[in-house]
């Protein structure tokens, strides 16, 4: 009974394959359904559109990026973008050291501005202020996106994305700087002060504009182009915060208000030099009474001090929300950064060419098959309708698997990864050809063509375990070490690295065993590609052959199946004593 | 039957034979003629051309333009006289992307000459200002993307020598494979080098698959020698050079299948990315795969597996087999 537990073992192989494919259409169907999921792979910028910025962190030489360090850039950047209310960017982290953020579209020139900025953050002293002129006319049109625009006094993340003739401060009397005793007036130059009364709170937009040395004065705007100030030297750097976070806050009875507030904890060093910053301010009276928290040289904060903090855990209130508290919070918490970033690459892909090049691309794949499957057919005849249907299998396991980790994970493709799904197209056929030949190898031997397709598998999937092994180590090791497109690149070629073992064992070999029994294929017909007397085999016995006797053809046709057929019996035995006890895996 | 299955069937018994082992010195000084001149001209080139990725500088993109029809030459002018408006004395590097656009690749620019710049080209090509797409690149980006790649390559090398000595249960093999693979990447790069093609990031990308395939077509065929070479047992007539050379033949009609079947995406890749859409990523990774997997089939029966004979030739046991009486070769009949 061993043709009907060979049948049924590759029936069992098949329905396993379409458990796989149905799970997979149910897994994205329920992604679809529930999650927001789509049955088309989500593409990348290349291919979509739009603008990929590479940001690599400025470190001395020697010196490493932690991951935390990452994640806490990630979350600073991320709410740069948001504030600009672009929705859908993408950002990530990529081979440990640098962040990519992919924003759909064209950003403008201010998100690009503020993306691209260092995140550094530092305490000065609020010298000098003035309400800047035209601050109605900075509203962004484009702040409306998550509600996170609020109208914190201190701190308003809807940062100006006026273009430049809209900021243009009307000539404000410049406030008349009278020297105190205290060190912070005196630092109000008269160079100092021209330039204050001439600064356009729309040059903030240019990365590096506003960049002070720690111990010199700083020029420089709200975060909304609201006030412009002129601050003292850092007094304490960003470096200094251990914690900030938001909650509500507790009125000196101990009942918790409706107020919010933002709660920072400093380290020794920034709790010694905060209590020498508030102890003075808190004597001071007007603007000079604030101290400003400059992120990336712009105040996103400049709170009164009330008193002198001197435990080193100051708490800011003002009009803020739960979400402007919490921002300011987070900009303060993170934007204490170690570490600054620097544009590696910045690319704007336009949707036009990203939809040509994507079209190309499935053009590539199209041609590539066609001719794939043209020359298994001259190559193998009937066997390249296997081929096209493993192909096909293939290429359904592979575009589920795609939409699914897009669904789930996040993944893009790109126009790498297409090229490599193009190229793998090869590569999968190239195991199927690994088995053939192995089959007709077994056939040169003598063997049935049952026979050849069980023996033929034994050793082929030897050859294709180990040489998929090595694509696949080929393919994590890119994806874990390479940056750029590459990773796309790889990721493609190791899912399908997998996806060829998938379908060479669930489909192509229970395929060749259902198809070894058919009168066409089993019995060797001359298009089948597994005819025995085109393959020379007539004496059976290892490597040594006679030449095929001349009998015409439609002879050969007629008996050579019948006496095929016999040989086989007597000769399966000896093929499956002779192969198991050598094919031991 | 084709003939090119009785080739295989021939290959297969022995009837013909080609002398891949016996003639290795010859397959030597071929490979390392390539090597030479790979390395030699790319030399004297002046190294290989970068592309923008890694020297830094700007890129604008001009689409829908009707301006290359009038010719590449005029097109490319237009665009440099555009750039030399804003940029007095730059040199930009122009070429034709796809029907219809243009691709112009200058120097690092300020924020504000990029914007020029982009008005101009825009002016120049009579498009609108939407239709010109810039970029900047940062010269470190193309030294990391090198870099990774390095480590890469060194840790993909330690990986799959250790999984070949462990599966094939002989260092030699893996050793052999991985002459072969420095003999493609230094041939396939050296392609690049002696015409002067730029190498971009999909260039490393391909590359680097030429590490993944190169090493594929080498273990088919290894897998087949150790397979003839552990059948031959203590009484084979065959000498282990000869058992190795009929592995390779019977691989033959093998690798010659998966090579063709392996080029043919790529080569669409190829033909359409060169066509459709010029210079990009596509042609870039399909150009370097195209000759990677030519070079690395090439290599894999001329170079790995005489190369791997000669590692052993001079182990005991197989100079015990090398004194037998070489009665099957002259039985067959091989054609030398």
């Amino acid at each position: 009974m061993a043709r009907s537990t060979t049948e049924r073992k590759a029936i069992r192989s098949l329905v396993w394959l379409l458990v796989i494919i149905v799970a997979l259409i149910a897994a994205n169907g329920a992604s679809v359904l529930f999650n927001n999921g789509q049955w088309t792979p989500k593409l990348a910028l290349d291919l979509e559109g739009g603008t990929q910025i590479v940001l690599s962190p400025q470190i001395a030489s020697g010196e490493s990026v932690s991951q935390e360090q990452l994640d806490q850039a990630v979350a600073i950047i991320r709410q740069r973008v948001d504030a600009g209310g672009v929705s859908e960017a993408e950002i990530n982290t990529q081979g440990g050291q640098n962040i990519v953020v992919s924003i759909p579209g064209t950003p403008d020139d201010e998100t690009l501005a503020r993306i691209q900025s260092s995140a550094k953050l530092e305490f000065r002293a609020v010298l000098t202020a003035d309400l800047a002129s035209n601050t109605t006319a900075g509203q962004s049109p484009t702040d409306d996106a998550e509600g996170d625009a609020a109208d914190g006094e201190a701190v308003d993340t809807d940062t100006d994305t006026a273009p430049e003739p809209d900021a243009e401060p009307t000539e404000a009397p410049a406030p008349t700087a009278t020297p105190t005793n205290a060190s912070d007036l005196a630092w109000i130059t008269p160079e100092l002060q021209e330039l204050f009364a001439s600064f356009d709170c729309a040059s903030l937009d240019v990365v590096g504009a506003n960049v002070a040395p720690v111990d010199e004065p700083l020029v420089t705007c709200e975060q909304d182009s609201s006030v412009k100030y002129i601050l003292g030297p850092v007094e304490v750097a960003g470096e200094r915060i251990v914690d900030a976070r938001s909650g509500l806050i507790a009125s000196s009875t101990g009942v918790t208000t409706n107020e919010w507030g933002v709660f920072i904890e400093f380290d020794g060093t920034g709790t010694q030099q905060f209590r020498t910053v508030t102890e003075r301010l808190v004597t001071l009276s007007g603007v000079q009474n604030q101290f400003a928290i400059v992120l990336d040289g712009r105040v996103i904060s400049a709170p009164r001090t009330i008193s002198a903090i001197t435990d080193g855990r100051p708490q800011i209130s003002g009009s803020f929300t739960e979400e402007t508290a919490r921002i300011l919070a987070d900009q303060l918490k993170f934007g204490a950064l170690p570490i600054g970033f620097e544009v590696q690459s910045s690319e704007n892909i336009s949707a036009t060419l990203g939809v040509s090049q994507l079209q190309s691309g499935i053009i590539a794949g199209i041609i590539g098959l066609v001719l794939v499957a043209l020359y298994g057919f001259f190559q193998y005849r009937a066997l390249g309708g296997v081929i096209i249907a493993s192909l096909i299998v293939a290429g359904v396991v592979t575009y589920l698997i795609i939409t699914y980790l897009s669904n789930q994970q996040g993944l893009r493709l790109s126009l790498a990864g297409v090229a490599a799904l193009v190229i793998s197209i090869g590569v999968i056929a190239d195991s199927f050809i690994v088995y053939f030949e192995r089959i007709r190898d077994e056939l040169r031997d003598g063997r049935s063509v049952d026979g050849a397709v069980e023996a033929g598998w034994k050793r082929a999937f030897r050859t294709i375990l180990i040489s998929d092994v090595i694509n696949f180590i080929a393919a994590v090791v890119l994806f874990l070490l390479a940056v750029g497109n590459v990773r796309g690149f790889a990721f493609m070629l190791g899912v399908t690295t997998i996806v060829d073992l998938i379908v060479v064992v669930l489909f192509t070999y229970p395929m060749m065993q259902l198809l070894g029994r058919t009168q066409f294929f089993g019995g060797g017909h001359r298009l089948s590609g597994l005819d025995p007397k085109a393959l020379g085999a007539v004496y059976r016995g290892r490597a040594q052959f006679r030449a095929p006797v001349g009998v015409s053809t439609v002879k050969v046709a007629s008996s050579s199946r019948e006496a095929q057929r016999r040989q086989t019996i007597a000769e399966r035995k000896a093929a499956e004593a002779r192969g198991d006890g050598k094919d031991e895996r | 039957m084709s003939r090119f299955t009785q080739l295989g069937n021939d290959l297969y018994t022995g009837a013909r034979s080609f002398d891949f082992v016996g003639k290795r010195r010859l397959w030597y000084v071929i490979a390392a003629v390539f090597v030479i001149v790979s390395i030699g001209f790319t030399v004297l080139r002046g190294g290989f051309v970068f592309g923008i990725e890694f020297r830094g500088g700007s890129e604008f993109r001009v689409q829908g333009t009707s301006a290359v029809e009038e010719g590449n030459a005029a097109a490319t002018a237009i665009a440099i006289d555009a750039v030399n408006t804003v940029v007095a004395g730059s040199n930009p590097r122009v070429s034709i992307v796809g029907g219809d656009s243009v691709r112009v690749q200058t120097e690092q620019l300020t924020p504000s000459e990029t914007d020029d710049v982009r008005r101009a080209l825009a002016q120049a090509y009579a498009v609108s200002e939407s239709e010109v797409s810039s970029s900047f690149i940062g010269a470190t980006w193309g030294a990391d993307i090198t870099r990774s790649a390095l480590l890469a390559l060194v840790v993909f090398l330690v990986l799959a020598s250790l999984v070949m000595a462990i599966y094939f249960r002989t260092w030699k093999m893996a050793a052999a494979a991985i002459v072969a693979l420095f003999h493609d990447l230094i041939v396939t790069t050296g392609v690049y080098g002696v015409l002067g093609l730029e190498i971009t990031p999909a260039a490393v990308i391909g590359f680097l698959t030429i590490l993944g395939y190169s090493l594929y077509d080498t273990v088919v065929v290894f897998d087949k020698v150790r397979e003839n070479t552990s059948e031959d047992g203590v009484e084979s007539r065959r000498t282990f050079a000869q058992s190795v050379n009929l592995a390779v033949n019977q691989t033959l009609v093998r690798s010659i299948n998966t090579s063709i079947v392996a080029v043919l995406p790529t080569a669409s890749i190829l033909f359409i990315g060169s066509v459709l859409l010029g210079a990009g990523t596509l042609r870039d990774i399909a150009l370097a795969l195209f000759i990677g997997t030519l070079v690395g089939t090439y290599s894999s029966i001329f170079l790995a597996a005489p190369f791997y004979v000669h590692l052993r030739a001079n182990e005991p046991e197989v100079k015990k087999q090398g004194s037998r009486p070489r009665v099957v070769r002259t039985e067959s009949g091989a054609v030398r």
